[in-house]
């Protein structure tokens, strides 16, 4: 082999640091900053501004690194989806390996950190979660049940318990409802973007809700978990961390996304092609900025108390 | 004494390099802050060595350690 050869090799395989970041799933993490940063602010307890810096980056951290292990473990069906061929590994610019080991180095580090400058509750929680989408979502329960996304999106929503558990050093009722808003939000998500790429989860023979139990039950089961995560919504404005700003919003929101759900749920396939799911385009995007405007307003609560405006 | 003529690859890997360099002067730098912030807000650590070492502890209510 000549040294050409080689350094041709090494050209086509060698990662930059953007490689190495994107393997973290940094959309991910923006979620799971945003939403555990709503956490560790609208808990009763202040948390030193360096503290809950270094805890909210940990956090994130221990987030990218279990996105980087679920890079590794999914890379076969990552090749074969779409939406997923151009991650580092299927695209050959980081070998498994690498990701393997950038995922338990990072585990390890943000669970110990967190700890340290936090509490060992929130450090646990962390390496609770890391351990639950990896090993119960992803190497389980994914390619074994159509509920898959119901479980993998309990992982998703731990970090405003994690964020809570920074300050508190415990749970409470207010961190089990903003973990049950993201964790009842996922599914009908994730089931809307099922629905308008359909062929890609049947190609990687995941076994997704609307592959298994056929796309009329997809859409039932989004209008009914909807319903659910009204019910949950609404029910974190009668907390402490709630108040009338927040249920206002959530009342809003709660309401556009029930009528968003309705009308997925009253069409069929054949509707839904005529128009290139636009419904069902347009109710992923509003899921997108449902959560947002949700932990806003949970935050705009906290802002408004030292006015004495938040809260009830 | 000459210096060497970089190798293809150090320019190659500049951004690589560059990044894992600043992303652990990072770490340096937040740990470093912690522990200021710990330090300052007076935590029970240095009473700590494994188990509780009572003479470490600084008494409140005298108002230095015994």
């Amino acid at each position: 082999m000549s040294d050409a050869s080689i350094n041709t090799q090494l050209k086509k395989g060698e990662a930059g640091f953007g490689d190495y970041f994107a393997l973290l799933k940094p959309r991910v993490m923006s979620l799971v900053v945003f939403t555990a940063l709503v956490g560790l602010l609208v808990a009763p307890v202040p948390v030193h501004p360096v503290v809950a810096f270094a805890s909210i980056l940990f956090i994130a951290v221990g987030g990218g690194a279990s996105g980087a292990l679920n890079m590794w473990w999914d890379a076969d069906i990552d090749r074969k989806m779409k939406r997923t061929r151009n991650r580092p590994i299927p695209s050959g610019r980081v070998e498994d390996t690498e990701a393997l080991a950038l995922g338990i180095g990072l585990s390890a580090i943000s669970v110990v950190m967190l700890g340290l400058a936090a509490n060992v509750f929130a450090g646990l929680l962390l390496a609770f979660t890391i351990f639950f989408y990896v090993v119960i979502y992803t190497m389980w329960l994914k390619r074994l049940t159509p509920q898959n996304i119901v479980i993998g999106g309990a992982a998703g929503a731990f970090p405003p318990m994690i964020g809570w558990a920074v300050a508190t050093g415990g749970v409470s009722i207010e961190s089990v409802l903003m973990f049950m808003i993201t964790f009842m939000w996922t599914p009908p998500h994730f089931w809307s973007l099922a629905l308008f790429t359909k062929s890609d989860y049947g190609d990687a023979d995941v076994p997704m809700l609307t592959v298994t139990h056929g796309r009329k039950s997809a859409r039932l089961h989004i209008l009914v978990y909807t319903f659910i995560l009204a019910a949950v919504s609404i029910a974190v404005g009668f907390t402490s961390i709630g108040g009338p700003l927040y249920m206002t919003v959530a009342v809003v929101m709660n309401l556009l996304f029930i009528r968003s759900a309705v009308q997925i749920w009253r069409r069929d396939d054949a509707v839904a092609e005529a128009d290139n799911y636009l419904a069902e385009r347009s109710f992923f995007k509003l899921s997108l900025l449902f959560l947002f405007v949700q932990f806003g307003a949970l935050l705009g609560e906290a802002a408004l108390a030292p006015f004495g405006l938040g809260g009830w | 004494m000459s210096f060497h003529e970089p190798h293809e690859m150090h320019s190659r890997r500049l951004g690589r390099n560059l990044g894992v360099g600043l992303t652990l002067g990072a770490f340096i730098i937040i740990v470093f802050a912690l522990t200021v912030v710990k330090i300052d807000n007076g935590g029970s650590m240095e009473g700590f060595d494994h188990t509780v070492r009572p003479g470490l502890v600084v008494d409140e209510n005298a108002g230095g350690a015994e």
